[in-house]
């Protein structure tokens, strides 16, 4: 690494860090329903949706109520992304003509923009007209983002309130957050974006004359369109001229701004953050990677604030940070070394663009993954063996380094549960946290939210190694491939939403059982966190005693820390020494498969 | 009941809000500050397109610098990558290729150092730029091909050539496509 690299790497951490306390209290005061700065212009908007969306503001739900106002608005967003998709042939803003979406796939789209995953089985500029983009999924980048901080709102209200039966109003927390943090920083980041070539209009695709007309042999197709072969049995060739690119258009900028800000990450091209056009210098591709970790990491001291411990805040804050540059470090060491399988030719460019080289391809990979964004800016791949196994680790955990908006934080606050809880059996006392008693009711859900996503990884990855239609979508042979089918299950489950992107996952087998998993690793931790908010609301404060331990010290982030690393451990490295662990051994070796 | 106009009207509006004000907002502002990069940094010549600074094209003659390799043959719609992984035998047939092809091409020794960039493809399929190493090596070629000097050829080189952004930010890099028109433009 050069003295370039360790200005960005200090810059993008220092940035990150100082922006964390200023953001997070921007969200506290947004959140809480106090005067902000945009208030002036967005509090008769807001007012203007509670009464055209039938909203009562100061309805308060229940915890099961809650659930259900989050399960039935996401559905019904299911439904309606589908059948746009579905019709988008008759619909306007067309230019290219694309056809209907088939189902299945429609189906898996749907689902994965509604659970802020973002999983794409699709190429977007050779699939998905502009009104689909436009009004269908980007709108689901904002309102899945919602939904998630929704969730944690409603968790941190549960931590907060004593012997309360409700936890906040669903559709006012979703209206906050896009009014008063999603769209003002999306409008910012788009016209970034755009100044600096992200495209953004209504055009049809443009033919520009090649420089250098190219001539290839293909082979010649009869009237009907088959392949015509030679009397020997060998394909008849002709030449075939090219001599026009298309250059694709469309409202990207718009829509690439809220995918990250959102922790979305479904790109509007397919090849995502690595096309020039999604993507196109060095400075967005920086604005890119902060505009990831930017909201989560303000919720964290959100957070603080509003169960009003700030010390604990940053306790979580460090341990995600010292995870990501704990991951960071070793995927690039790892993306550093020469692979004797490919002549020891270094850099390892393959699937990398010239304007990143590999410090901001890997460290980008590091934000996408540890948060549930899944955008990516090169060819996770094609990344060494254990350079690839750290975007997958991070999945692993539950991408809560700083992960989704909102379900990063609720991921990581179940770990915490379990981590109080083992910490009180351990000196003998009923636990609590922040002043609530945990029992078994919240150590069961915690442990349920913990073991949902991870029992989805397992199991589907087992049934996708076991069947010919799994293992006929593999791009790469040998120890890889378990890799690839493990990061889409991995990358499924917990919402992510980037990949081992050899894999082919538009088969009707990858559609739906991605798409499974896509929607129980999101609603089934979901209303376990739910479960535990509306339990703890219920619950009468304690206050600290002597035997109470303290989660504001560097004691709580050691075994936090811990208790996370162990967790995915366990019930992970015996199938990473199958996939990316053997696979580094053979690299080693030389073997090719 | 109640949950689901609830939903239905809240979709509604945000599918207003969110799907197609703020597009829109942000495509009029786009296209009055800045077009051209709104508009897919397109390149004329002639007053004809030729293509956009950020896609690259193909190029194989000789007397053109060459870009990076590309898994799609530089498709746009859609692109590509390999995606082939690091114990690939594919990729180590793509890597010999790619070295054999460029040191041929250019004249090189059969161990002379190729830069990775020119080895392996790019994530895009469409990456515009090459690093400015790989630029050098085929400044000779490029030059003999024109019945330029290499000194000529190396100054149009250097004008193409891009420093880190803002003196920091991503890699060194040359754009092929505006340098093979600065190269047709040159006499």
């Amino acid at each position: 690494m050069n003295v370039n690299d360790w200005v960005q790497i200090g810059l993008y951490f220092g940035l990150l860090i100082g922006l964390t306390p200023l953001l997070g209290g921007y969200l506290a005061r947004v959140f809480q329903g106090e005067r902000t700065l945009l208030s002036p212009v967005l509090a008769p908007v807001e007012a203007l949706v509670y009464r055209l969306g039938g909203t009562a503001p100061d309805e308060e739900m229940s915890w099961q109520r809650y659930f259900r106002a989050v399960l039935v608005f996401n559905v019904l967003g299911i439904v309606s992304l589908m059948a746009l998709q579905m019709t988008q042939g008759h619909l306007p803003l067309n230019p290219q003509q694309f056809p209907n979406v088939p189902w299945v796939l429609a189906l898996n789209t749907a689902v994965s923009f509604i659970t802020n995953t973002n999983w794409q089985a699709y190429a977007g500029e050779s699939t998905m007209s502009y009104f689909t983009q436009m009004t269908g999924l980007a709108v689901h980048n904002f309102l899945s983002a919602a939904s998630g901080i929704g969730v944690l709102l409603a968790v941190t209200r549960g931590l907060k309130r004593a012997a309360a039966k409700t936890l906040g109003n669903f559709w006012v927390d979703i209206t906050r957050c896009t009014l008063y943090v999603m769209l003002p920083l999306s409008v910012v980041l788009a016209l970034a974006l755009a100044s600096q070539g992200v495209v953004q209009n209504f055009k049809a695709y443009l033919p520009a004359a090649l420089v250098e007309p190219q001539t290839t042999q293909v082979q010649k197709m009869d009237d009907k369109g088959n392949p015509v072969n030679g009397p020997d049995g060998k394909p008849v060739m002709v030449d075939q001229t090219v001599d026009t690119q298309s250059i694709p258009e469309g409202p990207a900028a718009s829509q690439i701004a809220i995918k990250h800000l959102g922790t979305n990450g479904g790109g509007f091209f397919g090849q995502n953050s690595a096309h020039p056009f999604e993507n196109p210098t060095p400075l967005t591709n920086f604005l890119e990677m902060l505009g990831m970790v930017l909201i989560p990491a303000g919720l964290v001291y959100m957070f603080g604030c509003m169960v009003g411990d700030k010390r604990h805040a940053w306790c979580l804050f460090a341990v995600m940070l010292v995870l990501l540059l704990g991951e960071f470090g070793v995927a690039m060491w790892a993306e550093s070394q020469p692979n004797p399988v490919t002549a020891n030719v270094v850099p390892q460019m393959e699937g990398k663009e010239q304007r990143f080289g590999v410090m901001n391809s890997v460290l980008f990979a590091c934000a996408t993954t540890g948060t549930s964004c899944g955008a990516v800016n090169a060819m996770h791949d094609s990344f060494q063996p254990l350079a690839g196994l750290m975007p997958l680790w991070n999945l692993m955990l539950g991408c809560i380094v700083f992960g989704g908006v909102g379900a990063g934080l609720y991921g990581i606050l179940m770990h915490v549960l379990i981590v109080v809880f083992i910490a009180g059996l351990m000196v003998g006392r009923t636990p609590e946290y922040l002043g609530k008693k945990i029992q078994a009711w919240e150590a069961a859900w915690a442990v349920v939210a913990i073991l949902v996503p991870n029992s989805l990884i397992l199991l589907g990855s087992a049934w996708a190694c076991s069947s010919t239609a799994g293992l006929a979508g593999l791009g790469n042979a040998g120890p890889h491939g378990l890799s690839e089918i493990f990061y889409g299950y991995a990358s499924a489950a917990n919402n992510n939403g980037s990949a081992f992107a050899g894999l082919s996952p538009n088969s009707n087998f990858y559609n739906l059982t991605l798409g499974a998993a896509m929607f129980l690793g999101r609603f089934g931790v979901i209303f376990a966190v739910l479960a535990i908010a509306g339990s703890m609301a219920a619950k009468k404060t304690v206050p600290a005693s002597a035997g109470t331990f303290p989660v504001n010290g560097p004691t709580f982030a050691v075994v936090l820390l811990g208790i996370i690393i162990i967790v995915g451990a366990l019930t992970f490295f015996p199938a990473l020494c199958l996939g990316p662990i053997v696979e580094h051994g053979l690299m080693v070796l030389g073997r090719t498969f | 009941m109640k949950l689901i106009l609830q939903s239905l009207r809240h979709l509604v509006l945000w599918t207003v809000i969110t799907g197609l004000a703020y597009p829109v907002v942000i495509t009029v502002i786009s296209q009055l500050a800045f077009a051209k990069p709104a508009n897919g940094s397109l390149v004329e010549r002639n007053g004809k397109l030729v293509g956009s600074a950020l896609l690259a094209q193909q190029f194989q003659g000789t007397n053109y610098f060459w870009p990076r390799p590309s898994t799609a043959t530089y498709a746009t719609v859609p692109s590509g990558a390999s995606n082939l992984g690091p114990t690939s035998g594919a990729q180590l047939t793509n890597v010999v290729n790619n070295l054999l092809a460029f040191r041929t091409g250019n004249h090189l020794a059969n161990n002379a150092a190729v830069p990775a960039d020119m080895v392996y493809a790019s994530g895009s399929g469409l990456d515009p730029d090459i690093s400015p190493a790989a630029a050098d090596l085929q400044v000779a070629r490029v030059a003999a091909a024109r019945g330029l000097s290499v000194d000529r050829v190396r100054a149009l080189v250097a004008q193409s050539t891009e420093p880190p952004q803002l003196g920091f930010l991503g890699e060194p890099r040359v754009n092929v496509l505006l340098l093979n028109l600065a190269l047709d433009a040159a006499r």
